[in-house]
């Protein structure tokens, strides 16, 4: 069964060429992809993981506002209960807040200018770490 | 022919050009004459330099008047506003799902008191302001009107633009706010607006840059953006009240500038030809004001790339020149660091200074159109113009843009243009230097950036609920009645009205949430 992902854009950013290409990237290499669309509040973003099952959970944020809404997102996948889902960040990330991210609950973070073939092989590396027995 | 040498949105190109490839001369009359191919202007830039106009606008309304008072100072000559996402998306800075975009990637407006400090000491009759601005548009319109008026300027003296182009939201950008059909008479209410009110501003800048920085390629951008002023026009045009020489000489247009130097060059010039046979053959102009089409361009955005990033500095110096020889009337340059986060003052300055040294040292804009007359750049803006002819006949086939953008059919296009881009890059058929060609281990440089104090965020939120609380209740009730009252009339101008609430210190949220109860919202297709 494919692996399943959500490509998802809280905040009130509406950049979307980069969420839509990885989506595409990652549909091209076999994952199971769906799209939220732009302006989704974390609460819904949950919610639609816990619906479509989905195994990680992949933000996508060039507004700057990417610390904030990655503590939201990871707080309301908590709150759906959806502890065992993955989250990961990409966007106009800054070094210095990778740390940030990975604090608020990022398993993985991909600042601008990540190529997507790097994207694609860690979000390959990060399905089977998943689906190891544990 | 080999055709495997193509520009960057696919045109095949020959090795050479000669005379066989010149349009008949007719095509291309002298600059200043109509269908303008070689600018609008037959002194071309001797008359009036292009408009140096930075787009900036940060943090709170105090933050960004200082910076405004910098650039005019540094020799700046319009100001260009960018605004916060909840501003842009019509909710005030104390809405709960709000709070952390508040001020981050521009200043925020919630009521006509941001707007008394963010122009504070700002000649509004002499200075020029544009607005990045599209969902709210009419509000912060109505905002600057009613700022000016407290200055003792008047409305007829104002100049600028506000961007107030909603289609293209729809599709790439994201701040929408009512679905298309209201949306659309808004934006023929402010164009009605300022045709009778404020003649020297603006109503409307249609923008392809949103669409090219989305994925599409140059032909796109100027097909699809033609395409969104001509639907602007017919929903005025429709309405019986104005004739298009009335208003179409305060339409503007506005586009990104990438890396493709000639392609770039033959985009500005097709889409001047275009857009004057549009105005004069399907709305009857008698007035050549009116078919001249008027652009102001950014150099940077998705050209810009984040390895090695002080290359941007060069890109957006050729994307500069190109934009110039193209004759655009204004143009932002981007800052190197943009890739990255907010630009330092350091990194703004340099990207100004690019343009001011292109137009005092490299006397490009001493004579019109130095390209005009070019085998390969009049075979170019014939070839452009062709394309973007085939695109747009294609989209009234299918029942024009606002079909376009329901069912989802401008989305795919643009979705796919950009995988295609992607995979060209990815397979090194498309070079880019630092990022598939050239490359360097170097560490992405750690920039400096702007993090929105929480100083700065509470006295925002402060001066919103001291506003709440001095306001007259009895005239923000009646001024927001009267808004909703004329919103459920078809036949009402809610301009004056907006001005109204403007004036009555309403918050942009609840002239929104006024406007959302009578149209509802947007639901936006998801396609990828």
């Amino acid at each position: 069964m494919p692996v399943r992902v959500l490509v998802a854009k809280p905040g009130l950013d509406g950049h979307d060429r980069g969420a839509k290409l990885v989506a595409r990237a990652l549909r091209d290499a076999g994952f199971e992809v769906i799209y939220t669309g732009i302006r989704q509040r974390p609460e819904v973003i949950a919610a639609v993981a816990m619906q479509e099952d989905v195994q990680i959970v992949g933000l996508s944020i060039l507004s700057g506002a990417h610390v904030g809404l990655t503590e939201k997102t990871a707080k309301a996948l908590r709150a759906a209960g959806a502890d065992d889902v993955l989250l990961v960040v990409g966007g106009t990330i800054p070094k210095r807040d990778v740390a940030r991210l990975e604090a608020a609950g990022a398993t993985a973070v991909y600042p601008t200018g990540t190529p997507l073939e790097a994207l694609v092989e860690s979000f390959q590396g990060l399905s089977s770490d998943a689906r190891a027995p544990s | 022919m080999d055709d495997s040498v193509r520009s960057e949105a696919g045109i095949p190109l020959k090795a050479s050009y000669g005379p066989d490839d010149l349009p008949a001369p007719e095509s291309i009359p002298p600059p200043g004459a109509f269908p303008y191919t070689r600018g609008n202007f037959a002194d071309g830039y001797r008359g009036r330099l292009w408009t140096i106009r930075q787009y900036s606008g940060f943090g709170t309304p105090e933050e960004s008047n200082a910076r405004y008072r910098y650039l005019l100072q540094q020799g700046g000559t319009g100001l260009s506003v960018a605004l916060d996402l909840p501003t842009q998306c019509g909710y005030d800075s104390d809405h709960p799902d709000v709070v952390e975009e508040v001020g981050r990637v521009g200043v925020a407006l919630d009521t006509l008191a941001d707007a008394e400090i963010l122009f504070d000491q700002i000649p509004l009759d002499t200075i020029s302001t544009s607005f990045t601005i599209n969902g709210t548009a009419a509000i912060i319109l109505a905002f600057y009107v009613a700022a000016a008026e407290k200055q003792g300027v008047d409305r007829a003296k104002l100049r600028g633009t506000i961007q107030n182009d909603i289609l293209k939201e729809y599709v790439s950008r994201g701040t929408w706010i009512w679905p298309p059909r209201p949306s659309l008479r808004l934006i023929a209410d402010t164009i009605e607006f300022c045709a009778e009110g404020v003649p020297r501003f603006n109503a409307i800048s249609v923008a392809g840059a949103h669409f090219r920085d989305a994925g599409a390629n140059a032909v796109q951008e100027m097909a699809f953006t033609l395409m969104d002023g001509i639907t602007y026009c017919d929903e005025v045009i429709a309405r019986g009240r104005m004739t298009i020489d009335q208003f179409a000489p305060q339409v503007s247009f506005f586009f990104y500038t990438h890396g493709d130097f000639f392609e770039e060059i033959a985009k500005y010039r097709a889409g001047r030809r275009r857009w004057a046979h549009i105005v004069r053959e399907r709305y009857g102009a008698k007035d050549d004001r009116s078919c001249m089409f008027r652009v102001g361009c950014v150099a940077g955005g998705a050209s810009l790339h984040a390895p090695q990033a002080r290359n941007n500095i060069m890109r957006v110096a050729y994307e500069a020149l190109a934009s110039v020889l193209g004759g655009v009337q204004s143009m932002f340059t981007a800052a190197w660091d943009e890739p990255f986060a907010l630009p330092s003052e350091d990194s703004t300055t340099l990207a100004m200074r690019t343009q001011q040294v292109l137009a005092s040292e490299t006397g490009v804009a001493r004579v019109a159109d130095p390209l005009g007359g070019s085998y390969y750049v009049e075979a170019l803006t014939d070839e452009v113009e062709g394309r973007v002819i085939e695109i747009m006949d294609d989209l009234e086939r299918r029942g024009g843009m606002v079909k376009a953008v329901e069912d989802a059919y401008l989305h795919g296009l643009i979705a796919d243009e950009a995988y295609r881009f992607q995979q060209a890059t990815n397979s090194g058929e498309r070079q880019i230097v630092g990022v598939n060609r050239f490359q360097t281990d170097e560490e992405m440089p750690e920039v400096e950036g702007y993090e929105l104090d929480e100083v700065g965020r509470a006295r925002q939120l402060e001066r919103l609920a001291e506003v709440k609380s001095s306001r007259s209740a009895a005239d923000v009730a009646a001024t927001l009645g009267a808004l909703e009252k004329g919103a459920a009339q078809d036949d009402v101008n809610l301009m004056p009205l907006l001005v109204d609430c403007a004036k009555a210190y309403c918050t942009l949220g609840e002239m929104v949430e006024v406007l959302k109860r009578e149209w509802g919202e947007f639901v936006q297709p998801t396609v990828f």
